[in-house]
């Protein structure tokens, strides 16, 4: 049962690692199968990596709330929508469609970051005392008033102080240009007008190897987005492995007894929630950021679940649990399925799906699979979330721990396995 | 005239303060209808080890809850140090230097022994979020990480949890998990313990050991206000004893007062009333 | 007189002290106290209109009594499992998926493709009109659709409890049984979208459907036969239940078991029989609730019953776990909020109330209206 540190860190960043290249192998065998050239497969790369790094960041906010302080939020999307969309109206163009404050990208970011902080600091106030399930139903209830809110017509346009402003409503919020591309256009907004110099440069050595413009441009993004789960991670880590940290573990073990110890509880879970979700909805920033667009059907209660799906088969309370549960769940088990999907269909050429299961079934009986598999691969989304659920009730049944979860970090800030050597000697001379 | 009389009045409320640490003072708790506790008032003197016994049911372990704030008394107060502590939040308690164990044990079963201990001291700079989270202050919290894991060494060597410090809280045997519970309220440096039952599935070797480091602490200063079902500990050991019996204290004073008075041999023989 | 004004006192102290010892209760009885006031104005001033009224008190009572019938299954097991079941939802759909493939194959026999009416029309949309299912016109056919529902969903009750549940009793923590709740509804819901597709699809032919027109005030109120079957089913079976909870031996052991199940244990009550049977009544009336609801509406999709699982917390949470009647009038305050709430906010903001309401309530009264687990 001894823990040694550096040890311990080195060899989970490796098995990180080689997981994502493991399942990047995967693909790439995949890609080549279905014929996709060189272009095709590294976008296919980039697209999990992009997918893997936002799982992984809203995961190790989640384990922070709930791995460390066994805080059940099942509200996650709400205040990732409320980063999102504190972003784009704090950014928007005033004289769009839909009226923005026509600031710049910063400060839309560090707004809306603020924005999710300051709304889960609200809602942790009354829920201090609250048990888990009560917990849970007041988070999501929490969670669905928010998206009701960005859906609502009322507030697709409003004015705040003879501000005009809006959501946009069920249609959806127009967000910001992507900042990447200012790196390799001359202006972002009209990619026609030109390259920068490194634009130039970059974009013309991989035309080299036939890769697009679009996704040199995306697998930026993914990069930037690796550093900044790199960044969550450091954060995370030191916020957990600290004094601060082993109150909160605490806090879920027995919160009777870190009173009993002198310590406010009340306050860490509520800076706890504060700090977890302005995370989240960094998170959700930088992923609906890249799209250009965000509608309030995205945040969904649904993608909660897939977020905590992911901390479970990651492992919740470790770090690097979490993020190899984002990896996994967003390459594995979420895009996974797509491209199975496309392969057997390529592979296998079916006739067109039957369009009910009964239909599908019947040729079962005379050994026809064909139908059925046809279907499956037409309503294969339904199916996901089938399975998805499946898994979760195996892994809470089986391996409640997780990949990684029984490797439990301790809370400290330094190594408090060993004891410091003198002092050993000085007992046995003693 | 009147000022000097009001001079005397509180040199002796003060001195009072100072020699008895832990004044309560008609603290009572109702569940329902059922009154858990009732009445009780008793003050602790300072450095000694007093001993709170009755038979099961007797509400000692509600005295401690009301005493340290866990649960709210419905009535009377109770002051620590001249400070009227009533209706304070336990941590507030804790950190004035009043602590308690518990009678089960609430070890931090997925934490190691080391993390239990270390979680108690006060005024760690790294459960500042702003220190933890800022350069400036990590070197400052990795020193105090070093001299408070010293001190917990120590503090395991004395109870003997030094080898079990990587251990998991929840693997440990009862007698070891009651002596996890005293050594995470000593690294608190509290000026008062109340102990819940410290002895109980506790070897006799150790459990000497403890009484002895007891004794030298209440020689120190400290106060210890102890809850036990061993006789021998407490009629040895403890000076005075509180006895309780359906939720009131029916006699307080010393082993021999107790052992030969008869509502007391009344409470632990005959049925409740 | 001097006797009057010291009563008057008395009751004032009582009054005093009420109010500070329980200031949230007396913010939400004075906050409703003037929006009733305002109501009560604005129809005298002709600012709404009395028909209107009366429908949003029509409609809510007959959306309150579909949440809470509803909820009375959630209810009873939440208060013997301890803990939230988030499947729930999930189930209600699963019922009313099984009792309206009875009815559309027993109606449609001969006269539609049954591989088609089997799936409810997933493959093909079935004319509905054609179909002609009404409460009306084939009373039998419904009840019919409707035991079925009960059935089935008792079976599917059982057979999630066999399979998901009974392997994890070992486990302490509740927080893994939510988990595996949320598993289990992922992909209820889900496999019924697999097989039934995703669309919302019409059930019952509403031009069939007898309607009555009430007259009020200067208009009218439209009821429909739908809605008078899901009010007097509800109450029917509210009734029921409360008879049984009462009266029969097996009945006061669930209460017993709700109320402290340690104590249940040593008196020698059955413990798994009695959690076996209330899974059953529990099904049977989520059963019930999925048939009607589909009923009433009309019309039936893969997420109805999800959609409504919050609605159904709340009313379970304010009118307090356990209690039958509890669940009744919870949903009724929340199937009232939801329409009532329209004379002053707009339509798209109804579910932020009926929202803020539950989790207002959960904050600050989480243990209910009716206190107690047991008051059935």
């Amino acid at each position: 049962m001894k823990f040694n540190r550096e040890m311990f860190l080195k060899n989970d960043f490796r098995i990180v690692v080689s997981t994502f290249v493991g399942i990047s192998f995967l693909f790439i065998i995949v890609a080549m199968i279905l014929g996709l050239d060189f272009n095709g497969t590294v976008n296919t790369i980039q697209r999990i990596m992009f997918l893997s790094a936002v799982y992984a960041m809203v995961v190790l906010a989640l384990n922070l709330q709930w791995g460390y302080a066994g805080i059940f939020n099942i509200g996650v999307a709400g205040f990732m929508l409320s980063g999102v969309y504190t972003m784009a109206i704090i950014t928007g163009d005033p004289n769009g469609l839909i009226p923005g404050l026509g600031l710049p990208l910063p400060i839309g970011i560090i707004g809306g970051v603020l924005m999710a902080s300051l709304l889960g600091l609200l809602i942790s106030i009354p829920t201090l005392k609250l048990k888990a399930d009560y917990l849970a139903i007041v988070t999501i209830g929490f969670a669905e008033i928010i998206r009701y809110t960005a859906n609502a017509l009322t507030f697709k346009t409003f004015s705040i102080a003879g501000v005009e402003m809006g959501t946009g409503a069920g249609r959806g919020i127009h967000l910001p240009m992507n900042p990447i591309r200012g790196l390799y256009y001359t202006d972002p907004s009209n990619l026609g007008l030109g390259k920068t110099v490194f634009g130039e440069y970059v974009f013309g050595f991989f035309e080299i190897v036939q890769v697009q413009s679009s996704v040199v441009v995306s697998w930026t993004y993914a990069i930037v987005l690796i550093f900044v789960v790199g960044l969550f991670y450091l954060v995370i880590y030191r916020i957990g492995n600290s004094p601060f940290g082993r109150v909160l573990k605490a806090i879920r073990e027995d919160e009777v007894v870190a009173n009993a110890l002198g310590k406010n509880t009340d306050i860490y879970k509520m800076k706890v929630f504060a700090i977890g979700c302005g995370l989240m909805g960094l998170a959700g920033i930088l992923w609906q950021g890249s799209y250009g667009y965000t509608n309030p059907t995205t945040f969904q209660p649904i993608l909660t679940f897939y977020i905590f799906i992911a901390l479970i088969i990651g492992g919740s309370g470790s770090n690097t649990g979490s993020i190899m549960g984002g990896v996994v769940f967003a390459s594995l088990l979420f895009e996974g399925p797509n491209f199975v999907r496309r392969v057997i269909m390529h592979v296998f050429k079916f006739d067109k799906a039957p369009n009910s299961i009964i239909e599908a079934v019947i040729p079962i009986s005379s050994l026809d699979l064909g139908p059925f598999v046809a279907y499956s691969l037409a309503n294969i989304s339904s199916l996901r979330v089938v399975f998805l659920g499946l898994v979760l009730i195996y892994i809470i049944q089986n391996r409640p721990e997780g990949l990684l979860g029984d490797r439990k970090e301790l809370a400290a800030s330094i190594d408090i396995s060993r004891r410091p050597v003198i002092e050993t000697k000085e007992r046995k001379d003693a | 005239m009147s000022s000097s009389k009001t001079k005397k009045k509180q040199s002796r409320k003060k001195k009072s303060a100072k020699k008895y640490p832990l004044k309560v003072e008609k603290i009572g708790k109702k569940f329902g209808g059922l009154s858990a506790v009732d009445n009780v008032s008793f003050s602790i003197e300072k450095g000694s080890i007093t001993g709170l016994i009755g038979p099961n049911g007797a509400g000692k372990s509600t005295t401690f809850d009301l005493i340290t704030g866990i649960t709210s008394s419905d009535t009377g107060s109770v002051k620590f140090n001249g400070e009227d502590i009533t209706g304070k939040r336990p941590y507030q308690i804790a950190n004035i230097g009043l602590v308690r164990t518990f009678q089960i044990t609430r070890e931090l079963k997925e934490m190691t022994v080391m993390e239990n201990v270390m979680l108690a001291p006060k005024n760690q700079i790294g459960q500042q979020l702003s220190s933890v989270l800022l350069s400036r202050g990590r070197r400052k919290i990795e020193n105090q990480e070093a001299e408070l894991l010293e001190k917990a060494w120590e503090t395991l060597d004395t109870f003997h949890l030094d080898k079990l410090a990587n251990e998991y809280a929840g693997n440990l045997s009862g007698g070891q998990r009651k002596l996890l519970e005293m050594a995470r309220v000593m690294m608190m440096d509290p000026s008062m313990m109340l102990l819940d039952e410290p002895m109980a599935g506790v070897n006799p070797t150790l459990k000497k050991q403890i009484i002895t480091l007891i004794k030298k602490l209440s020689k120190d200063g400290y106060t210890f206000l102890l809850v036990e079902h061993d006789m021998d500990v407490v009629m040895n050991h403890c000076n005075p004893i509180i006895v309780m019996h359906n939720g009131g204290v029916i006699l307080e004073g010393t082993a021999s007062e107790i052992s030969t008075n008869e509502r007391v041999i009344d409470a632990y023989l005959g049925g409740s009333e | 007189m001097c006797v009057h004004s010291i009563g008057m006192i008395k009751y004032y102290n009582i009054l005093r002290d009420k109010v500070q010892k329980d200031r949230g209760t007396t913010l939400v009885v004075l906050g409703i106290s003037i929006l009733l006031l305002d109501l009560v104005f604005q129809v005298i001033i002709g600012k709404t209109e009395s028909q209107i009224v009366a429908t949003y008190l029509w409609d809510g009572l007959v959306i309150g009594l579909a949440i809470g019938l509803a909820g009375v299954g959630l209810s009873l097991t939440y208060s013997i499992l301890k803990f939230a079941n988030f499947a729930h939802g999930d189930m209600i759909t699963a019922g009313g998926f099984s009792g309206w493939v009875a009815v559309f194959a027993v109606m449609g026999v001969g006269r539609f493709d049954m591989k088609n009416l089997l799936l409810v029309g997933a493959g093909k949309p079935i004319n509905v009109t054609e179909l002609g299912i009404s409460v009306s016109t084939t009373p039998v056919a419904v009840l019919f659709g409707l035991i079925v529902a009960i059935i089935g969903t008792v079976l599917l009750t059982l057979a999630i409890d066999r399979f998901v549940f009974r392997p994890m009793r070992h486990h302490n923590d509740g927080i893994a049984l939510l988990i595996a709740r949320i598993g289990v509804s992922l992909a209820l819901r889900y496999g019924l979208a697999f097989v039934f597709k995703t669309q919302n699809r019409g059930l019952t032919a509403a031009s069939l459907t007898a309607s009555y027109s009430v007259p009020v005030g200067t208009g009218s109120v439209q009821i429909d036969l739908g809605e008078i079957t899901l009010v007097l089913v509800a109450i029917a079976l509210m009734v029921g239940v409360h008879v049984f909870l009462q009266y029969s031996t097996l009945g006061k052991a669930m209460r017993a078991m709700a109320d402290n199940r340690d104590l249940a244990l040593i008196t020698g009550i059955p413990t798994e029989k009695v959690v076996r049977a209330t899974w059953i009544i529990g099904g049977a009336l989520t059963g019930a609730a999925g048939f009607l609801i589909t009923l009433e509406r009309g019309t039936i999709s893969f997420q109805f019953g999800w959609i409504l699982l919050l609605l159904i917390f709340a009313a379970v949470i304010i009118g307090g776990i356990g209690s039958v009647y509890g669940a009744i009038a919870g949903g009724v305050v929340i199937g009232f909020t939801s329409t009532i709430s329209l004379i002053w906010i707009p339509a798209d903001l109804a579910n932020v109330a009926v929202f803020s309401v539950m989790v207002l309530v959960l904050l600050y009264k989480p243990e209910g209206l009716f206190k107690g687990v047991t008051t059935a």
